[in-house]
């Protein structure tokens, strides 16, 4: 297997990705690497790929170059059977939480454990238990996903991603649309379970203020570059313009405000034909 | 003129490559119901959503389009003094034709729709996704088991469907009508071969399942994942069944019935 640039104190790297949709270049040859036991993040405009990088990682997506080294093993190269190994080890939260939805909270927990254990169900039941309690939502197990809460939901998929203790989680877009409340417990969740469970973990946000309390490095991906990357103070204090209007959430500035079009002035005197 | 031409290339490709997918995706399927043998808890649960839930609709129009076929078969067979025969052909009608194919387009309205939809929301909320995160086959876990229940049941709903039909032909060909019911049902043992009739009607109901469980599996799993994807690929499931069903039935009787 060819390791080149791997290295230890890195379970994921990636090296020199290249891929597009379509006309569309998502990521230009780049290159990144996530440390163990770190959270790291990955932050950019909406529309930049950030959910395609971690279905890069996860396998579900093939780079048109480059590759990603998970652990040592290069994920796209690996056989079907090895891949699925490689995502038992791996968790992923999904921003809709992706929670089965003809099953209740219990059930959805126990999933994992169903298909790829053979634990008796009385020890499935102390595990769900555990990882539930660990989320707070205990007293919810019997609930449907209809019943939940868009912030609850991803909580019972929390619980469900860190089901077979899993060495790396995935966070797609964690805090987004939840109320001040469940975006605090989460923060607090994902800390707390990086630090208990000895995780690495990848969130990809465009929340500047949340992602940086807790990320302990982060990369900016606009265009598909790296535009810039550090730690949350190192990109806090960045000269560049687009990095300062992407923090503060200026209107205007190196991104317009405006859609490129023709001269205003011109557009509202013509003829109002469309062409 | 170009612009013709190359529209209708590009849907001739994107027709082909369509059909490659669909195929792909019936071997993968066809390979995952190994694993649905190990945990028939899958198939059950399934074989009651699929099959179970459409006995009701197709209970009661076997009923109807038996009853239609005892009345107008009455007037038309009266006219020769045949009416004895009722049995006869109201039996071969269902168990020959009509059974197999009216089951088959009820069973892709119900059951078809229902799967596509199903499948297509699941993608769309993500949930194959996360299962294939989760290192669970999604094919395996989710289709083969649908599609192992909509083979197994079709036959059953379309022999079930016959069955009523015929209950309903002689309600009111002899409850209503008058025609003798001994000679309804000794009329109809008489004439009707088990192998020539019935097996074939089997083996047609049995295509149809088939078919019809594919198209709405795979239009669910190919489906864009938006709203307005899930509705067309549902709308497409019924329509290019019914085709299928329909296409198929003539290729079918032709082979079956062809040489008496």
């Amino acid at each position: 297997m060819d390791n080149s640039g791997f290295q230890p104190n890195q379970l994921v790297s990636i090296r020199n990705l290249s891929f597009s949709r379509g006309d569309k270049k998502i990521f230009d040859n780049i290159s990144l690497d996530f440390e163990r036991g770190k959270i790291t993040a990955i932050m950019g405009p909406s529309g930049t790929g950030k959910t395609t990088l971690l279905k890069l990682i996860g396998g579900q997506l093939y780079p048109e170059q480059g590759s990603i080294f998970v652990d040592g093993q290069n994920v796209h190269k690996l056989r079907r059977k090895e891949l699925y190994d490689m995502r038992k080890r791996i968790g992923m939260l999904f921003q809709s939480g992706a929670l089965l939805t003809d099953m209740n909270v219990y059930d959805n927990v126990a999933f994992p454990l169903r298909e790829h254990t053979h634990l008796p169900e009385s020890m499935i039941r102390t595990l769900v238990l555990m990882k539930l309690q660990a989320i707070g939502l205990r007293g919810a197990k019997y609930l449907m996903p209809n019943q939940l809460s868009g912030g609850m939901a991803r909580r019972v998929a929390l619980a469900r991603a860190i089901a077979l203790d899993p060495n790396m989680i995935l966070y797609d877009e964690p805090f987004t649309g939840q109320d001040p409340i469940s975006m605090g417990v989460l923060v607090h969740l994902i800390k707390s379970l990086n630090n208990a469970l000895g995780l690495t973990s990848i969130i990809v946000s465009h929340d500047v203020e949340e992602t940086s309390a807790i990320a302990d490095y982060i990369y900016v991906i606009a265009d598909g570059k790296i535009i810039d990357q550090g730690t949350p103070e190192a990109i806090r204090q960045s000269p560049s313009a687009w990095i300062q209007q992407f923090i503060t959430g200026a209107a205007d500035g190196p991104v317009h405000f405006h859609y490129p079009a023709k001269d205003y002035i011109d557009e509202l005197l013509s003829s109002g034909k469309r062409y | 003129m170009i612009q013709f031409l190359q529209h209708l290339g590009e849907n001739t490709l994107s027709g082909f490559t369509k059909l490659g997918r669909a195929s792909y995706f019936l071997l993968q399927t066809i390979k995952g119901i190994t694993d649905v043998l190990v945990r028939p808890r899958l198939l059950i649960n399934q074989l009651y959503s699929v099959g179970v839930l459409s006995f009701l609709i197709i209970c009661i129009s076997g009923l109807f389009v038996g009853m239609v076929l005892g009345l107008q078969g009455y007037y038309t067979l009266s006219d020769f003094g045949a009416e004895e025969t009722l049995g006869v052909m109201v039996a071969a009608s269902l168990v020959r034709e009509l059974g197999p194919v009216v089951s088959g387009l009820l069973f892709a309205g119900r059951a078809g729709s229902a799967l596509t939809a199903e499948i297509g929301l699941m993608k769309a909320t993500e949930q194959l996704s996360g299962m294939e995160m989760m290192a669970v086959d999604p094919i395996k876990r989710i289709i083969s088991p649908r599609f192992l229940a909509g083979c197994l049941s079709m036959p059953l709903l379309a022999a079930l469907f016959s069955a009523i039909g015929i209950i309903g032909g002689e309600l009111v060909g002899s409850g209503l009508l008058g025609v003798d019911e001994g000679a309804y049902w000794s009329q109809m043992q008489a004439k009707l071969d088990f192998f020539d009739d019935i097996i074939n009607g089997i083996i047609k109901s049995i295509v149809f399942g088939f078919v019809t469980s594919w198209i709405a599996l795979f239009e669910g799993y190919d489906a864009p994942p938006t709203s307005e994807g899930v509705s067309r690929a549902t709308t497409r499931t019924v329509v290019n069944s019914a085709f299928s069903i329909l296409g198929l039935d003539f290729i079918l009787t032709a082979l079956m019935f062809g040489d008496n």
